[in-house]
């Protein structure tokens, strides 16, 4: 009797496998790690939990697209002096140099109590440990304007690299030379603090070679520029002076697509030739509706040691999506530190071992200026056993002294190595 | 009903079992991850602008992380890293990049 329900029990684990297309019968009696989302977070734990497990946990890829395209520079593709070509990458390597199974799906539901997830295409997956690397959604109905038929195809958000990217650039090139393009910002916290004020100056610099009499017009709902600030700040009047516009304070409350009009909490209103409005945001919506989203409903909190979600047992969230440490940005490569941080932990715990107690993860975040010059933040953060929580180090971290093309070299270095860090 | 009780004690047997077969993750190497974002998976650095680390002498690496933590060398961001590790996490650091494969 017991007998049969094993051969049974066994059974069920291989037509669940061969559901999925798993070549390797032996890959049931390995422990099972799937990651939802193939960017700068999960596509990185994935790779390192197959590095560093030798091999020994089976690890499945969950990313709807086909193909990477890389935020990071997307912001030059809107300047002018990238393809977003330039920025799209193959997932082959992750299966063929690191045996990564990986699934172009999407998760329609986690069951977190049979440890199970349940993808679009029908499949169920079973998981010993589950990483969700979601990236943002945005928060559309806080703009309730953007949400009226055929507005967001007109008025673009391009906070995601892909298509509307190459739309935006479209606009900004269809946009008569006099024009105004206007960019709003939402409150921090948002994904990639420096950001918006390097595309501002991406497209004030492709104005400037191009449509000199037109105007960028930065409507930011914060106080003051998020990140570098004194040297955007400074940047901008030494060498688009005529041409941008800071407007801190606006707090974008509304917009009307047909007129292309931003509209602020207070009732200033705005209207531009290309307006570009930045949604506010929160974690992938996969994660909010598997109630990984404990802090204020946006964000998911995790313990800093694993990245295991304070909410759920055995899911870990990663990147843009969680609740950040004290100054930690939702950054690309805040995302590839944590998921090396989480895949250490998760190889330690499937073998029964203790995670490392003072994980460390740094931070670097280029932002251009003009097609080749650059300036930098930098920052290194080690875990504090009292506060339980990452820190910066005390005497890390700067920002550049200036812009400079050397630094513009560096970036674009750190961007080729991230991408094989992240991908092959 | 004696099927409920068999399964969890057979996965609780093959975690067991797979959770032997899982190696450690070799010293240092968690560290180094820290650097590789910029520099390449264990220092296998690509394009000609970065330093490569893996494969170089450990005298050499262990001297340039110092330089840069003290300001001696100078830098755009280095130094404003190297000043978040101790100068023992500077010897790991420079003892595994130094073991990697060029």
């Amino acid at each position: 009797m017991k007998r049969r329900q094993f051969i049974q029990a066994a059974g069920a684990g291989v037509v669940l496998a061969s559901t999925v297309g798993c070549a390797t019968v032996s890959g049931s009696a390995k422990p099972q790690v799937v990651v939802v989302g193939g960017g700068y977070g999960g596509a990185t734990a994935a790779k390192y939990i197959r590095m560093w497990s030798g091999g020994a946990v089976d690890v499945t890829l969950i990313e709807p697209n086909p193909k990477f395209i890389s935020c990071p520079l997307s912001n030059l593709v809107l300047g002018g002096s990238r393809m977003l070509a330039d920025l799209t990458m193959g997932y082959d390597d992750l299966t063929r140099k690191h045996g990564i199974r990986l699934l172009q799906d999407a998760v329609k539901f986690i069951d977190a109590s049979q440890r199970t997830v349940l993808l679009a295409s029908g499949a169920t997956l079973k998981y010993d440990r589950l990483i969700v690397s979601p990236g943002v959604d945005f928060i559309w109905d806080q703009l309730p304007g953007m949400q009226r038929e055929g507005a967001q195809d007109s008025v673009l958000h391009a906070w995601k690299a892909g298509p509307q990217t190459l739309a935006l650039r479209a606009q900004l090139q269809a946009m008569p030379d006099g024009g105004v393009f206007a960019m709003t910002i939402p409150p921090a916290p948002y994904r990639c603090p420096p950001g918006p004020y390097e595309r501002a100056s991406q497209i004030a610099f492709y104005f400037s070679q191009a449509k000199p009499r037109s105007k960028v017009l930065i409507l930011d709902a914060n106080e003051d520029v998020v990140s570098k600030g004194p040297l955007f700040k400074r940047i901008w009047k030494e060498r688009y002076k005529d041409i941008i516009e800071y407007r801190p304070g606006f707090n974008t409350a509304d917009v009307d697509a047909r007129t292309r009009t931003a509209m602020s909490e207070i009732g200033d209103q705005v209207k531009a030739d290309v307006l570009n409005v930045i949604p506010p945001q929160r974690a992938g919506a996969i994660a909010v509706q598997s109630g990984l989203a404990n802090a204020n409903g946006r964000w998911c909190a995790v313990d800093f040691l694993t990245f295991e979600s304070t909410a759920v047992k055995n899911i870990h969230v990663l990147g843009d999506a969680i609740m950040t440490a004290p100054l930690m940005p939702k950054s690309a490569h805040m995302a590839n530190q944590h998921a090396k941080v989480c895949a250490a932990a998760v190889v330690d715990l499937l073998a029964g071992r203790t995670p490392e107690a003072r994980p460390m993860l740094t931070n670097t975040c280029y932002s251009f200026v003009c097609d080749k010059d650059v300036i930098h933040v930098a920052s290194v953060h080690a875990y504090d056993a009292d506060k339980k929580t990452l820190l910066v180090v005390p005497g890390s971290g700067g920002v550049s002294a200036g812009p400079s093309a050397l630094e513009g070299e560096y970036a674009m270095n750190w961007a080729r190595n991230i991408w094989a860090d992240t991908l092959s | 009903m004696q099927m409920k009780a068999t399964i969890p004690v057979l996965l609780a047997l093959v975690s067991a079992a797979a959770a032997a077969d899982v190696p450690q993750i070799p010293p240092g190497a968690r560290l180094a991850a820290t650097c590789v974002a910029c520099h390449g998976t264990n220092g296998a650095t690509q394009g000609n602008t970065l330093p490569a680390l893996a494969g170089q002498p450990r005298q050499t690496l262990s001297d340039s992380l110092r330089a840069f933590k003290t300001g001696l060398r100078q830098s755009t961001i280095m130094t404003q890293i190297a000043r978040g590790y101790t100068d023992e996490q500077l010897e790991q650091l420079a003892a595994y990049f130094s073991a990697q494969k060029k």
